[in-house]
């Protein structure tokens, strides 16, 4: 999934990174996946998938296989945290590990997630072969690859940027590293890393019902759950089941919202770091339940004061280690060794996936997969385009109307988290039914669920527009035309950049489900990359499926280096007055 | 001195310190700094920005390390920061997710104090600093004043030894920072504060004079000891005392002959072209030139009279009156400033006038702006790229330095369209109105 930390309100922008390592990254990426996959294919050759219990389609099982998906997503997303906190802080706090983690991430994060799915299927499910854990765990990775890469880096840039005086001060109480983590640290890094965890959930919907049911070449996997729920509705041809999902996944997502993020997000506005007083403060009834409560209070106290105890402990053991390593060595011949092993291991890398491409692919396949993958460049650009032309207008006219901001922006953000995928049964029965042309009918699916970014960036962006501005404008008189170009347009470029960036992305993720999808027997198949990997993964061909998920990421990353970034660098350029 | 006297609080010595540019050359900020701050001691910092003074102070703090020389801290060497230095910093730095109870509590945590007792200390430094009944407050709830009450409270709450402040009031309003400073004076006076000597950065000479008893001046480029004032008023000293003005004036009379010589000095060599421009807008000269030359200056003034109405610090007030002198529309000699005759006819002119008259004297005087405007004669399409004027001038003068003054010369060439230039292309080039 793109990332939405670099981009993240009004951030910071900075070149990370000259683009040989992006190519090191990838390779190393790709090169795990492919080893990790097929040797653990060939652990368990023949193996045997646990006993799965067959999925009903009586909607009274659905609150049940709901709460199933929801647990996934909770678990993924704590494995999300823990991985932010560790990984980020290493890039974060060493130079050496920083030259590799970072780029490393900045690949992870372009690699389609449902391609990660095939290999890692199974990859769990050799770790524990004849118990459903294993595809569990496929589950839960598949999701956490939907969240962890963006959170890790909206962490890693707050640890970058933590403001020099805060800095100072920290070091001058002399506080240990373990201190300053909790206090200083995670606490600035709170609010993007709460922003990124909702933009990631938004996403993780849509995986989690992808991920539920899939088949690999002869590995058919149903977990309990709202997305083989689903799966077996299409297989059957109900219309009706598939409603009843959606409506189990609408309350779904709004408890959590209701219940897990507006609490956070008001309890995270204390962590702003400017001094000044909110113009809106968010507001979460169950967070003021929670203060409010006494009995809550009472109960809550002792865990506050144990935290408290715990953010205080100075744990100076793992300071003492880090300056031994720190000073003691010479810097030069440790680089040195450094940058030798990962030349070394990269080489190896190299030598063995070439080896394997050799062995398994033609030049023939690499041409068919780019020229697929040349098709679905063309179906997003033109996707963007015809959004923004859509949702731009209108979302400067909602975000310019407070009023009507208020009512549209949850709806917005709603129907971006919302798994779109629930609804291309729908849309595949009506295809079938009016016999439609499935070249062109199937591609608006891709945007289906990721278009709605656009519109609530742009809400966004013209409700914090100036008003001065507004208003300087409109006393000048400034003609209808000239307003959308010289005023409004530049005014919300850079909300609206950050907006298509997180679309296109999801739009590529989105094609491995929405190129390629059934009804019953019915087959459609619009061509292009994502339905090139999807029918790879259903026939099991690894070599092909590596190959399909290797073009679609140097397709997301040159279009990222290319395109979305040089715009948004100029985006914060222009809108800057010092 | 008395011989048997403890060894100085903080004694540094030697010390050098460059930072390097990213062209991997140092840049040097400090040169052979030598200072000892004994027991019992206020010791003011006083130079413009970049004199290296808040580095020196980082110095003392063990925040930064020095490339050469030692600090000793009661006689030991100091690596890193040592228990018994506190800091109070020019924006407070109050950790705002924390209340001003628990950012005091910061001051203490690396003291392993039970959890009472920490609350304990914390609270009564509360009381000291005049904060009680702002415990629960965030930072966010409380105006400037009050906020930096919260960084003295944290400060002091660890009975430190050797207090340093960095420029703790130049963030606040007058009258605030007036309250903040005798309130601050008090404890000081009374003893109320564990405190054995303080190092304090400003820039703000009136803050010095009232508050330290020495004042050590620091020169730039790179930072050097220029000059030492003892204080010696007792204290509570009294801003409209004869003998307080004239250790103001003899300031700023040190400050103005360092400058006029160094204008002087860089005039003289290599064409003129490692003459460094302060950044101060044509807009600013106007406004300054026409204050001089009201009916309440008639031309001259002394900079002590003339900065007091107008609560201007060095760091407002010198940079113009530098490009001032440097222009030649006024001249500074001992600490007054006087318009020269072409400043008074800049007084009296109005716009066009005025430009034309800044645009004969930036020819005449500033080296870098008549060069660029001969390259722009020279070449045939009329246009320069700015790096060739950015190279030129990185051989003589930092890069810092470098880019500050090409900024300054550009202001100033477009105001007086002498040449004109395109940021989105960063080139330079003559436009009609300029031919």
């Amino acid at each position: 999934m793109e990332h939405h930390a670099e981009v993240l309100k009004g951030g910071i922008w900075h070149q990370r990174i000259p683009s040989w390592r992006d190519l090191a990254a990838m390779l190393l990426v790709l090169g795990i996946v492919v080893l990790l996959g097929t040797g653990a294919r060939q652990m368990v050759a023949p193996f045997v998938v646990a006993h799965q219990p067959a999925i009903s389609l009586s909607p009274t099982a659905l609150p049940f296989y709901t709460l199933r998906t929801v647990m996934r997503m909770l678990a993924a997303l704590i494995l999300s945290l823990i991985f932010t906190f560790t990984y980020a802080t290493l890039a974060g706090k060493s130079r050496r590990a920083e030259t590799v983690l970072i780029p490393l991430l900045d690949v992870l994060q372009s690699v389609p997630i449902l391609g990660y799915l095939s290999f890692t299927v199974v990859f769990f499910i050799s770790l524990f072969p004849g118990n459903t854990l294993g595809p569990e765990l496929a589950a839960v990775f598949a999701i956490f690859t939907s969240q962890a890469w963006n959170m890790a880096f909206s962490f890693y840039q707050a640890l970058r940027t933590v403001p020099r005086d805060l800095d100072e001060a920290s070091r001058s109480f002399r506080s240990s590293a373990w201190q300053r983590f909790w206090r200083l640290e995670v606490p600035f890094a709170m609010p993007g890393l709460i922003w990124n965890m909702m933009m990631s959930m938004s996403g993780g919907w849509f995986f989690v019902v992808a991920s539920e049911a899939i088949s690999v070449g002869d590995i058919q996997i149903a977990l309990p759950g709202v997305g083989s729920y689903v799966a077996r509705a299409i297989q059957e041809r109900d219309l009706a089941a598939v409603g009843w999902a959606i409506i189990a996944m609408t309350i779904a997502i709004l408890l959590y919202d209701q219940l897990l993020f507006r609490p956070m997000v008001a309890w995270a506005d204390k962590f702003r770091f400017e001094q000044t007083a909110a113009q809106i403060v968010p507001r979460s009834v169950i967070l003021e339940l929670f203060r409010r409560s006494r009995l809550l209070r009472l109960l809550g106290e002792p865990i506050g004061t144990e935290l408290h105890k715990t953010a205080r402990a100075r744990l100076t053991l793992p300071r003492r280690l880090h300056r031994v390593t720190r000073w003691s060595l010479p810097r030069r011949s440790v680089d040195v060794a450094w940058y030798g092993l990962l030349a070394a291991g990269l080489g190896y890398i190299v030598w063995e996936l070439s080896r394997y491409a050799r062995s398994t692919l033609s030049w023939s396949d690499v041409t068919i997969a780019a020229g697929n993958g040349a098709l679905t460049l063309l179906r997003v650009a033109i996707l963007i385009a015809l959004a923004s032309a859509i949702w731009v207008p209108i979302g400067v006219a909602v975000g310019l109307r407070p009023k009507l901001t208020e009512g549209v922006q949850p709806a917005a953000q709603f129907l971006a988290a919302f798994p779109a995928n629930l609804l291309f049964p729908v849309a595949v029965f009506l295809i079938v039914r009016f016999d439609l042309a499935p070249k062109i009918w199937l591609s608006p699916l891709m945007i289906l669920g990721t278009q709605w970014y656009i519109l609530f960036n742009v809400i966004a962006g013209a409700s914090a527009f100036p008003g001065d501005f507004r208003e300087a404008a409109a006393s000048f008189r400034v003609r209808r035309w000239r307003w959308w170009r010289e005023v409004m347009l530049p005014g919300i470029f850079p909300y609206y950049v950050t907006g298509a960036i997180t679309a296109s992305g999801g739009a590529w993720n989105a094609s491995i489900v929405s190129e390629a999808v059934s009804w019953g027997s019915e087959r459609l198949s619009a061509s292009g990359l994502g339905a090139y990997i999807a029918q790879m993964t259903e026939a099991g061909d690894y070599p092909r499926i590596a190959l399909g998920i290797a073009v679609m990421s140097v397709l997301v990353i040159s279009m990222n280096r290319l395109l979305w970034r040089p715009l948004y660098a100029f985006a914060e350029r222009r809108m800057r007055l010092d | 001195m008395q011989a048997p006297a403890p060894p100085p609080v903080i004694d540094i010595r030697k010390v050098w310190m460059a930072f390097a540019k990213p062209s991997g050359e140092p840049l040097p900020v400090l040169a052979g700094i030598d200072i000892a701050l004994p027991e019992g001691e206020i010791l003011g910092l006083l130079g413009r920005s970049g004199s290296g003074k808040s580095t020196l102070l980082r110095i003392a703090g063990g925040l930064i390390k020095p490339t050469s020389g030692e600090v000793l801290y009661r006689g030991r060497p100091l690596a890193g920061p040592a228990e018994g230095i506190a800091v109070v910093f020019q924006t407070f730095a109050l950790y705002p997710w924390l209340t001003v109870l628990e950012n005091v509590e910061l001051g203490l945590d690396a003291l392993r104090l039970p959890l009472d007792v920490a609350r304990r200390r914390a609270i009564s430094a509360i009381d000291l600093i005049g904060l009680d009944g702002f415990q629960s407050a965030y930072p966010r709830e409380l105006s400037g004043g009050m906020r930096q009450r919260v960084g003295f409270a944290r400060a002091i709450v660890s009975d430190p030894v050797l207090l340093l402040m960095d420029e703790p009031f130049s963030a606040l309003d007058v009258l605030t920072a007036e309250t903040l400073r005798t309130d601050f004076l008090d404890l000081w006076i009374e003893r109320q504060l564990p405190t054995k000597a303080v190092l304090m950065v400003t820039h703000n000479i009136e803050e010095a004079v009232l508050m330290c008893d020495r004042i050590i001046v620091l020169a730039s480029n790179p930072g050097h000891i220029a000059a030492e004032i003892r204080v010696p008023l007792p204290q509570p000293r009294d801003r409209l005392d004869a003998a307080f003005h004239g250790i103001v004036d003899e300031i700023y009379s040190i400050l103005t002959s360092r400058m006029t010589e160094a204008i002087g000095a860089q005039a003289r060599i290599h064409g003129g072209l490692v003459q460094i421009l302060p950044q101060v807008s044509p807009n600013r000269i106007g406004g300054f030139v026409e204050t001089l030359a009201s009916s309440a200056y008639a031309g001259q003034a002394d900079l002590a009279n003339f900065a007091r109405p107008l609560a201007l610090e060095i760091n407002d007030l010198f940079p113009i009156a530098e490009a001032l002198h440097i222009l030649e529309f006024a001249e500074l000699k001992e600490g007054a400033i006087k318009l020269t005759a072409a400043g008074r006819v800049f007084a009296q002119s109005g716009t066009e006038e005025r430009k034309r008259l800044f645009r004969e004297h930036l020819i005449r005087f500033v080296p870098l702006a008549a060069h660029i405007r001969h390259v722009l004669d020279e070449r045939e399409e009329h246009r320069a790229p700015r790096a060739r004027f950015e190279f030129e001038l990185q051989d003589h003068l930092n890069q810092g330095d470098a880019e500050k003054t090409l900024r300054a010369a550009i202001d100033w060439g477009r105001y007086a369209e002498l040449f004109s230039y395109d940021d989105e292309t960063r080139t330079f080039a003559l436009d009609h109105a300029a031919g």
